[in-house]
């Protein structure tokens, strides 16, 4: 449908600038084709939420945007992930520092088997050479950052995986930016979580995008409602539609998106 | 709404709803309709009986209102079930007060039967108006049953009529009260069932906004007519081609 000059209420504001572009990507497992030609701009210090039916893609996107697909062999990406302009694909930079640069964070609370200290101290190691005082320093400012602080100042020498599911994923997202990526990828980060913890996550997340560009693949479509300025539907494999997230559950160009938004999906 | 949701239980939330709505209009055109035939035999007992009937109208309200809360509390909608549900509730809104524009004319009447004056006063004029404001509820309705975006524009371009009726009748009224003074305490009863007419025919132009709000998601209210139909011609060409 044509939108007529009457829809455009929308501000045109410019155009945030882009943090990370997508060109012609497809993604290959063996034989199965399951991304389609993926293009699409992830704006810089904003959310972007990637929605769509288990099995479209959303996963496999994020799994690509840091080459964590390599770990396995048969699988394989062609195009191009350009971030602030730089090729991923073909980078020949040390697939760990890319890493570090994009974080993720993953479905399941991951703790290492350590003290929650050490679980932030760890990464941070791996990639700076602090003095002990400034890795104290910087320990408590992921956690400060992660909304974590508060509630675990007191035993930071205790077990990661003494804390609740919803406190060990907020350590999670907390050792994700210790090291201060670029980048933060969230694979439903709240599925498995609480509505408090999940509230407590979504605050952070609207927080953390102040200094960080985020990407969230969620199955909950009012949580990309809340929490995202941006919303990609993907389906089969395909980019389905991306747009601004008010647009997107409001009055989405495509039909697909709506059945999909609106739980017509069968 | 033809597509069907994976819960069937939705589905049935939202023509419930959708239901509850086109009898709450049917019934607010029924009142209007009695409203101009208490006028039109001079008759207290049916004036009586539309302004008694006005509590319905209000009940209808404030149930299909606590269904639109129910639903939007459970299901969370989004895109066109949560415009179909805002309409909804405007809609309800507007039908409500035309409601009420039906039980001032009622009470209206009964002023002027009661004062025993006015049968020679150009009440055809009004009746003609009344018909078509009736009508236009009435295809307003028909416009939000069927998501009809052509029949919406075509009764946002119609209440012009009303409103130019509505002129046409003041005007006349004048005269009859500068020729005749005694007749100015009716005319004024007449005048002000003509605005209640005028008002009805806004509503039903609101209702047919909220159609092609449902539709097209775009907020045509304050929006000029010319620019509302050059929109619908994009569309019309687009699905031809």
């Amino acid at each position: 449908m044509i939108l007529p000059n009457i829809m455009l209420d929308t501000q045109t504001n410019a155009p945030p600038p882009v943090k990370m572009s997508v060109c012609n990507l497809d993604f290959y497992y063996g034989k199965f084709h399951a991304l389609k030609n993926i293009n699409l701009d992830i704006p810089a210090n904003r959310v972007t939420a990637f929605i769509g039916p288990s099995g479209c893609g959303k996963s496999t996107l994020l799994r690509a945007f840091n080459r964590m697909y390599e770990l396995y062999p048969d699988q394989r990406a062609t195009g191009e992930i350009l971030l602030d302009g730089e090729n991923l694909l073909t980078s020949k930079q040390d697939v760990a520092l890319i890493r570090a640069r994009i974080g993720m964070v993953f479905q399941k609370p991951t703790p290492f088997p350590m003290s929650i200290f050490d679980n932030i101290a760890f990464g941070v190691k791996l990639f700076e050479n602090l003095s002990q005082i400034d890795l104290e320093e910087r320990v408590e400012w992921a956690l400060k950052k992660a909304a974590l602080w508060d509630e675990i100042k007191d035993k930071l020498s205790q077990s990661g995986a003494s804390l609740s599911g919803g406190q060990q994923q907020r350590l999670c997202i907390a050792r994700c930016i210790a090291i201060r990526p670029e980048l933060l990828l969230l694979d439903e980060p709240c599925s498995a979580l609480d509505p408090i913890s999940t509230a407590r996550i979504e605050e952070l997340i609207a927080e953390l995008k102040k200094d960080y560009t985020v990407v969230i693949v969620t199955h909950n479509m009012q949580q990309a409602a809340r929490v995202s300025d941006h919303t990609a539907y993907m389906y089969l494999g395909d980019l389905v539609e991306f747009g601004e997230t008010e647009q997107m559950f409001f009055k989405p160009n495509r039909r697909e998106t709506e059945d999909y938004i609106t739980g017509r999906f069968g | 709404m033809s597509e069907k949701h994976l819960s069937s239980q939705f589905d049935s939330d939202l023509n419930g709803v959708s239901s509850q709505l086109m009898e709450m209009g049917g019934l607010v055109e029924t009142q209007i309709q009695r409203a101009m035939q208490s006028l039109a035999n001079f008759s207290t007992t049916l004036a009586d009986e539309v302004v008694h009937a006005e509590d319905r109208v209000d009940a209808m309200e404030v149930t299909i209102d606590r269904a639109l809360s129910s639903i939007v509390a459970r299901r969370q909608p989004a895109a066109r079930d949560l415009r179909l549900l805002l309409a909804i509730s405007k809609i309800t809104t507007n039908l409500e007060r035309a409601g009420d524009e039906a039980q001032k004319i009622a009470r209206k009447v009964k002023s002027i039967v009661e004062s025993g004056e006015a049968r020679d006063m150009p009440i055809g004029d009004l009746r003609v108006a009344a018909d078509l404001a009736s009508s236009l509820i009435r295809r307003a309705l028909d416009a939000f049953a069927r998501l009809d975006v052509a029949v919406a524009v075509s009764i946002v371009k119609e209440d012009d009529l009303i409103d130019r009726e509505f002129k046409g009748f003041t005007r006349k009224l004048i005269t009859y009260m500068m020729e005749d003074p005694r007749t100015i305490s009716d005319s004024l009863d007449l005048l002000f069932i003509a605005k209640a007419v005028e008002r009805i025919g806004d509503h039903a132009k609101n209702i047919a906004e909220y159609v092609i709000y449902i539709t097209w998601g775009a907020d045509v209210r304050h929006r000029p007519l010319a620019e509302i139909e050059a929109a619908l011609r994009e569309n019309q060409a687009e699905d031809l081609s």
